[in-house]
């Protein structure tokens, strides 16, 4: 009775389960490093120092991505500035201030709901609501992103806020400290670490962001100052890699500017996975 | 004292007005679309909108159906559903369950390494592999079809899949597991026949999800699906998705035309708000 | 006596932790037994070796020889699957699944091949009649197990194992979760089981050792102290530590 193995169909089940889910994981595997390895291989070559350091030019008919690196520079600083202080104060208010559980879910649910609009409903909003005013630029760009990115930075920062131990808020109210003096001293610097792991994952967001600037940030290349940049039209990493692919057939360009895409990308969630760690170590202790 | 008062209301009213600003982001993306997408349908006539076979409209008699792009978006989808699912749902129960822990940890940071990978990235990619592929394997005439977006945003929807499953499957309590071992199941009948349906909301939640991601992906499928308003009658098809429908036209669009693109926008949000009260009812089957 | 469990010199390690040192036990079949001891005296882990649920924590290691039925059950022959339908287990924590009613029940049948609905529907009412819980719950068959009492999930979870005909029932602690009038019930159960099953159960209640068990062994820092008739332990144990033990001068 007990040497008996297992029935033939149970036998069965085993394997073509086991089966799926390596063929499944092994897929998953296999299409990540394909990934990588393609577009690092073919992109790489096409990197060159004057590729990265120069614009694109119809005298020596030669591409340049500098304009496009230096806008999403910009781009990613200009959106961090204006989301972190909205989305860190949304937080405070949710963990802080609100008092009343139907405003808390409302807000929650709002910001659940902008998560999941897609990026292409995005770009026609901010066109309509930035463009259509401030003409096709950086800055109206920029100001869509800050709605896209508002919900990461709201989220993280809640979360941190709330693994500050009620005790010290409740340490500083007992020295008599008004309740605004509280969250700068006590709360706020308990929540940077929320902050941080944040920035991170918008700064990916907005990188890899390409629907929702099309019509908003526009696609040009000049080279700007910052303060010009941000009312002149100008494209991102991203939308110059779809115009240099789709519209001109430039692969080269393309593929190096996607290689370029994906170290970042690549470095940027290494950054996030080294966040998270320390600051769960730090927690514990 | 009083002064003190007078200062904390009015940061309490600072904070209250930036929680608040979420729901006025909301609130404005919705009426925007709404009062800009309304007139077209109005002209149209929604049946014709919603219903009409052709969409031709920079033609001399201009045609504005949609339902081309709206069968486009659901078949996409739901090819894209039907490939991702599977082995999004197989990687997670092998990491979950079966994979060790060094194998879990790695394979769940390409996954997220996938998820961060941007979309015109995939369509790159797509292009240059994926569609010519499609052209050499089934002899077609152009690869940018259905089934290239099908390809790749079954693709872009694995990470999600497979965090949100991986997710509900460790939250599975592991008396369920050693219940079912102790009754003489084999591990992997465990986890299929126990902790699967112990944790289905929750991959529910992840299909779900998967769903709004496919539909409402745009720069990718621009890249490789051909882009031509056919009715999706066949795999091979060049097609337009609801989101390409309104990205490909917008840089030249004016008057009708522009106000019909703002139309399928309306549409494609109906679609998202949708799934967002689908997902919302799982996540809260999910906390109780 | 010959035992249907035999373990002899048996240890067990968790990495560099040696939790169970030279156990040598037989259990004779058709009687119940009892395991008693302080917390982490080993005897639970005693317990989960015997269908081996140890052999799933990663680092443990198992050196000597425990016999079922004559058969040694680490050999390569025998297939555990079939070792732990034969020698089934009942936990500390009430654990159905979070399924019917009915299919908590029909769960192990169906693992092991038995499709036929009739066949099904014949096991699980019996096995409900055994577990004393089907006058509770023959109306709600198809209700989620988890909307149950405690008392009544864990006399389901009785039902659950007996439902694939095990020979033993291994039970940890099985009503340390539960209120004094679901204990009696479980204790009761116990006590008829002995006509058909041999049981192993570990307690951390001594009355209850005695009101149900004929054998009982006192586990203490993962070496078996003494294992007697319960009568005996209880009455003139042999062992200093024994006593102390039971006269509730530590644990």
């Amino acid at each position: 009775m007990l040497k008996q193995s297992l029935s033939k169909k149970r036998k069965r089940f085993e394997w073509i389960m086991k089966g799926m889910m390596w063929l499944s994981a092994g897929i998953t595997a296999a299409l990540v490093i394909f990934l990588v390895a393609y577009v690092l291989l073919r992109g790489i070559p096409h990197i060159s120092w004057q590729l990265l350091s120069t614009k694109p030019s119809y005298l020596t008919e030669s591409i340049g991505i500098l304009p496009d690196i230096l806008n999403t520079v910009y781009i990613v600083i200009v959106t961090l500035l204006i989301v972190l202080p909205l989305g860190v104060g949304a937080a405070i208010y949710l963990t802080e201030y609100a008092s009343n559980q139907k405003v808390v879910s409302v807000i929650e649910y709002a910001a659940e709901t902008l998560s999941g609009i897609p990026s292409i409903i995005y770009g026609l909003v901010g066109m309509l609501l930035f463009s259509n005013n401030m003409g096709t630029c950086l800055m109206a760009g920029a100001l869509t992103l800050v709605i896209m990115n508002l919900p990461t930075i709201m989220r993280t920062a809640q979360e941190s806020l709330k693994t500050v131990p009620r005790s010290y808020r409740e340490g500083a109210f007992g020295l008599g400290a008004g309740k605004w003096r509280v969250i700068r001293t006590v709360v706020l610097p308990g929540c940077v670490d929320g902050v941080i792991t944040g920035c991170i994952l918008s700064v990916g967001r907005i990188l890899g962001e390409s629907a929702a600037l099309l019509f908003t940030a526009g696609f040009a290349h000049a080279l700007n100052g910052v303060i010009d940049a941000l009312a002149a039209p100008g494209a991102t990493l991203t939308v110059a890699l779809y115009f240099y692919a789709k519209e001109q057939g430039e692969f080269g360009v393309a593929f190096a500017i996607a290689a370029i895409l994906m170290i970042l990308t690549i470095l940027i969630n290494f950054a996030a996975a080294f966040a998270q760690k320390h600051f769960a170590k730090r927690r514990k202790i | 004292m009083r002064k003190n008062q007078v200062l904390e209301k009015a940061i309490h009213g600072i904070f209250l007005l930036l929680g608040l600003i979420t729901v006025g982001c909301v609130l404005l993306i919705t009426i925007y679309l709404v009062i800009s997408g309304i007139p077209a349908i109005r002209e149209i006539g929604l049946w014709d909108f919603l219903l009409g076979k052709q969409w031709a409209s920079t033609a001399a008699e201009p045609k504005y159906g949609i339902l081309p792009f709206i069968l486009t978006s659901i078949y996409g989808t739901a090819g894209a559903i039907a490939i991702g699912v599977p082995i999004g749902f197989m990687t997670a129960v092998y990491l979950s369950k079966l994979a060790p822990t060094k194998v879990k940890s790695a394979m769940q940071n390409a996954v997220s390494l996938l998820a961060g990978i941007p979309s015109v990235v995939y369509g790159l990619v797509g292009m240059l592999v994926l569609v010519p592929g499609i052209r050499k394997v089934f002899n077609v005439p152009d690869g940018a079809s259905l089934l290239a977006a099908i390809i790749v945003l079954a693709i872009m929807i694995l990470p999600s899949i497979i965090k949100m499953s991986i997710t509900a499957l460790d939250a599975v309590p592991k008396e369920y597991e050693d219940a079912s071992l102790a009754l003489g199941a084999t591990p992997i009948e465990t986890y299929f026949k126990v902790s699967v349906p112990a944790a289905k909301s929750g991959i529910a939640t992840a299909v779900v999800l998967g769903v709004g991601r496919a539909i409402g992906e745009a720069m990718a499928v621009m890249m490789v699906a051909g882009n031509v308003p056919n009715m999706p009658d066949s795999l091979f098809q060049s097609v337009r998705f609801l989101t390409t429908a309104v990205s490909s036209e917008m840089a030249y669009s004016s008057g009708l035309q522009q106000q019909a693109l703002f139309s399928i926008a309306l549409v494609l949000f109906l679609f998202i708000m949708l799934i967002n009260a689908t997902l919302n009812f799982f996540l809260k089957r999910e906390k109780e | 006596m010959s035992g249907i469990i035999t373990a002899k010199d048996m240890c067990l390690w968790y990495g560099n932790h040696k939790a169970l040192n030279n156990v040598s036990i037989e259990i004779s079949e058709k009687s119940i037994t009892a395991l008693i001891g302080p917390s982490g005296c080993g005897k639970s882990t005693f317990l989960k070796t015997l269908n081996r649920m140890n052999d799933l924590i990663p680092g443990v290691k198992i050196t000597g020889d425990i016999r079922y039925g004559g058969m040694d059950i680490f050999s390569g022959e025998v297939d555990v699957n079939n070792l732990r339908k034969e020698i089934g287990m009942v936990f500390q924590k009430p654990n159905p699944f979070p399924m019917s009613i009915y299919d908590n029940v029909a769960y192990g049948p169906r693992t092991h091949g038995v499709t036929n609905k009739v066949e099904l529907d014949g096991i699980v009412e019996q096995a409900l009649r055994d577990a004393a819980i089907w006058d509770e719950v023959k109306d709600r068959l198809k209700k989620n197990a988890l909307g149950m009492s405690g008392g009544q999930q864990q006399r389901l979870c009785i039902a659950r194992a007996l439902a694939v005909k095990p020979k033993i029932l291994l039970m940890d602690e099985p009503t340390s979760a539960l209120d004094p009038i679901s204990t009696s019930k479980i204790e009761e159960l116990v006590v008829e089981f002995k006509e058909k099953y041999t049981i192993v159960m570990v307690t951390h209640n001594m009355q209850q050792a005695v009101r149900v068990s004929d054998y009982t062994a006192f586990f203490l820092h993962g070496e078996l102290i003494e294992f007697d008739k319960t009568d005996s332990i209880f009455s003139q144990p042999k062992d200093q530590r024994t006593e102390d033990y039971i006269t509730g001068r530590f644990g």
